[in-house]
């Protein structure tokens, strides 16, 4: 290795964050990162000073979305392992919610931890015989699971918990009664629900991705990361992969779930045909187009899975005269951009920032 | 022991659908090594073919006319996406693949909505329903196991005894010595997809009469197409075969006796994980030993 000299030292800029060393326009890279970071959190702050109604209410699926998609970003983009099966974690998160809220009348906002800690539980046991599928086998064990998912959720055994076909109608997410307070005596009038009810999805997403910011930049991440690179070496690192493999099923499972939480909390209603094999799709979408190994990327495909069908019906909806079915449109722009992404820009939209930001960076 | 019988055979009829979907999968996981997700989208797509071309609205075609036409086509569809959408990537990564075919799945699926829209049709069968045999079988599930016979009878005679065969299977065995003794494999690659989509279509045309036919009639069939290959075996044709009907007679048995039609698809889930925890290499799959 030229890295170290002859008496075994590293030099000091091998200490540093490789990072560190790129310019862009005159500032260092990770500055830059931590600036947009604070820059989109000022703007989740803002946004529901702006909007109200559907307006806000989209935001806060976006945010949802973007959890969702985190999930399977941490999972496939960080450690490699592959999961067509998402929408089951997104619906365990969903109903834990549902039937903590409908049969043992917890309220709304208790619901998230309890949930989030039944989808690790969930996730972590998937993840154990998991192990020893690699790959594509791994992928079609997940697919199964999504096909079985909505079946298994309507099963008559079970329907005194789940509502069977017909679902769970929930309570509305009323905000706490100082929070109406506060903001009366600022604004002078009252909260309206659906801001309420982002101000809660932005809360519990925010405090998530700072969590996921964490675990991958520590030494958890960089091990989950080497075992994606290379799992031979890094077990002869001495890193313990099967729990490291199971663990990141089970804090992947957590996120996906979360967000179904969140799902079932802002449409106060949820239906077996909610978690079918089109959702898991969804965030397989979101992750590829906006980078799967990337958390600012999970921003963007949060945005996008929710902003697509909304052009696919403008799309549609200027095409009235000659289109009878514009729902089939949403379907086949995902894919579409899914083939677009992985030929012309594998590492989806983070990645194709990186490149602009290498192309206009100096190093030093 | 009447119910046992019926079952049994009616097991035996949903498992030729499977064997053929299995078979679909096994030919180009020897391939490619890869899984195509999309097979069962690429099934029911055809099968709204041969629905376009029989139908009054359609052509307006008889239906064995329809059948051959719509196998051709699939036959050409097939090799033309292994052409078009695969070839460009075949040294990619495994996830850029799966992604693909997931994206092939997601735009079959609406384009069939988009195309033809989403209420359910009924699909003629030439067989008839009459029931045969003191109603253990209607004619059409008798049909579907002849014809699913005849189909794989065929389809053993090519791989075995015609040239074309022998080096379709010399381009899955060993690609770069099939290539050094002149063989295309490029082209090869096509022509399994080809047939690979064509043994679909005819799965997919098979099994509309019963199920009618919707753009998301084929999600759990090629689930147990899926479960019929492994179980057999994912380096064995016949293996596919035997799996997918043993598929299908168990998903009946379990579906009456044990576990209640509810949770069929879960059945197929729990056998999927467990033969490929247990014994990866299905019934007559060969063990591959891999050099780390």
């Amino acid at each position: 290795m030229a890295s170290t000299d002859v008496a075994g030292n590293v030099p000091a800029f091998l200490n540093q964050n490789p990072k560190d060393r790129i310019i862009v326009l005159g500032v260092p890279l990770p500055l830059l990162e931590r600036v947009g970071l604070y820059v989109l959190l000022a703007a989740v702050v803002v946004l529901p000073m702006v909007y109200d109604g559907y307006d806000i209410y989209e935001f806060g699926k976006i945010l949802m979305y973007m959890l969702a998609v985190l999930g399977l970003n941490l999972l496939t983009g960080f450690n490699g392992q592959f999961s067509l099966g998402h929408s089951a974690f997104f619906a365990v998160g969903a109903y834990s919610t549902a039937i903590m809220m409908d049969q043992l009348g917890v309220p709304y906002w208790a619901t998230i931890i309890p949930a989030a800690a039944v989808c690790f539980v969930a996730g972590f046991l998937f993840g154990l015989p998991a192990l020893r599928l690699d790959g594509l086998f791994l992928a079609l064990a997940t697919f199964a699971l999504a096909i079985a998912t909505p079946q298994l959720l309507k099963y008559d055994g079970i329907a005194h918990l789940t509502g069977g076909v017909q679902g769970i109608v929930l309570d509305t997410p009323y905000p706490p009664a100082w929070i109406d307070g506060i903001v009366m005596s600022i604004t002078g009038e009252e909260l309206s629900i659906d801001r309420w009810k982002y101000m809660f999805t932005a809360l519990v997403a925010v405090i998530m991705f700072a969590g996921a910011w964490n675990l991958v930049h520590s030494r958890t991440g960089r091990a989950l990361i080497a075992i994606r690179d290379n799992p031979l070496s890094a077990k002869t690192m001495g890193i313990n992969t099967s729990v490291f493999k199971s663990a990141a099923f089970g804090v992947s499972a957590m996120y996906t779930g979360v967000a179904g939480s969140l799902f079932a909390i802002m449409d106060e209603y949820l239906a077996p045909e909610s978690f079918t094999f089109a959702e898991a799709i969804k965030f397989l979408v979101g992750g590829v187009v906006g980078g799967i190994a990337s958390l600012f990327g999970a921003i963007f495909g949060g945005w996008f899975v929710l902003e697509i069908p909304n052009i696919a019906d403008l799309a549609a909806s200027s095409l009235e005269n000659y289109i009878n079915n514009p729902q089939g449109l949403t379907g086949l722009i995902y894919g579409l951009f899914l083939i677009f992404t992985v030929y012309v820009m594998p590492m989806g939209a983070a990645g194709l920032a990186q490149i602009l930001v290498h192309k206009i960076s100096t190093r030093r | 022991m009447d119910l046992f019988i019926e079952q049994t055979v009616s097991g035996l009829a949903s498992g030729a659908i499977y064997a053929c979907l299995a078979l679909a999968v096994v030919m180009i996981y020897q391939a490619i090594d890869h899984f195509n997700f999309a097979q069962g989208e690429m099934a029911m797509f055809s099968t709204y073919i041969a629905w376009y071309l029989m139908d009054d609205a359609g052509l307006g075609l008889p239906f064995w006319i329809a059948f051959v036409v719509c196998i051709i086509v699939s036959f050409i569809g097939g090799a033309a996406i292994e052409r078009i959408v695969f070839a460009p990537i075949s040294d990619a990564p495994v996830l850029s693949h799966i992604i693909v075919f997931i994206a092939l799945f997601s735009m079959f699926n609406s384009l069939a909505g988009f195309l033809f829209d989403f209420t359910p049709k009924q699909f003629e069968t030439p067989f008839g329903h009459t029931p045969l045999i003191d109603g253990v079988i209607s004619a059409h599930r008798a049909g579907m196991v002849v014809v699913t016979l005849i189909m794989l009878a065929m389809i053993y005679a090519f791989f075995r005894y015609t040239p074309i065969g022998l080096a379709m299977r010399a381009a899955a065995a060993a690609p770069e010595s099939a290539r050094l003794v002149g063989i295309r494999v490029g082209f090869m690659l096509a022509l399994g997809w080809g047939l690979a989509a064509a043994v679909g279509s005819v799965a997919g045309m098979l099994i509309a009469p019963i199920t009618f036919l919707t753009p998301d009639m084929m999600l759990g069939t090629l689930l147990y197409g899926f479960a019929g290959a492994v179980v057999g075996g994912l380096t064995s044709p016949l293996g596919a075969v035997i799996g997918g009907f043993l598929v299908g007679i168990l998903e009946n048995w379990m579906g009456t006796f044990i576990v209640g039609s509810q949770l069929k698809l879960t059945v197929a889930l729990v056998l999927i994980i467990v033969v490929l925890l247990v014994k990866p290499a299905g019934l007559l799959g060969r063990v591959v030993v891999k050099r780390v």
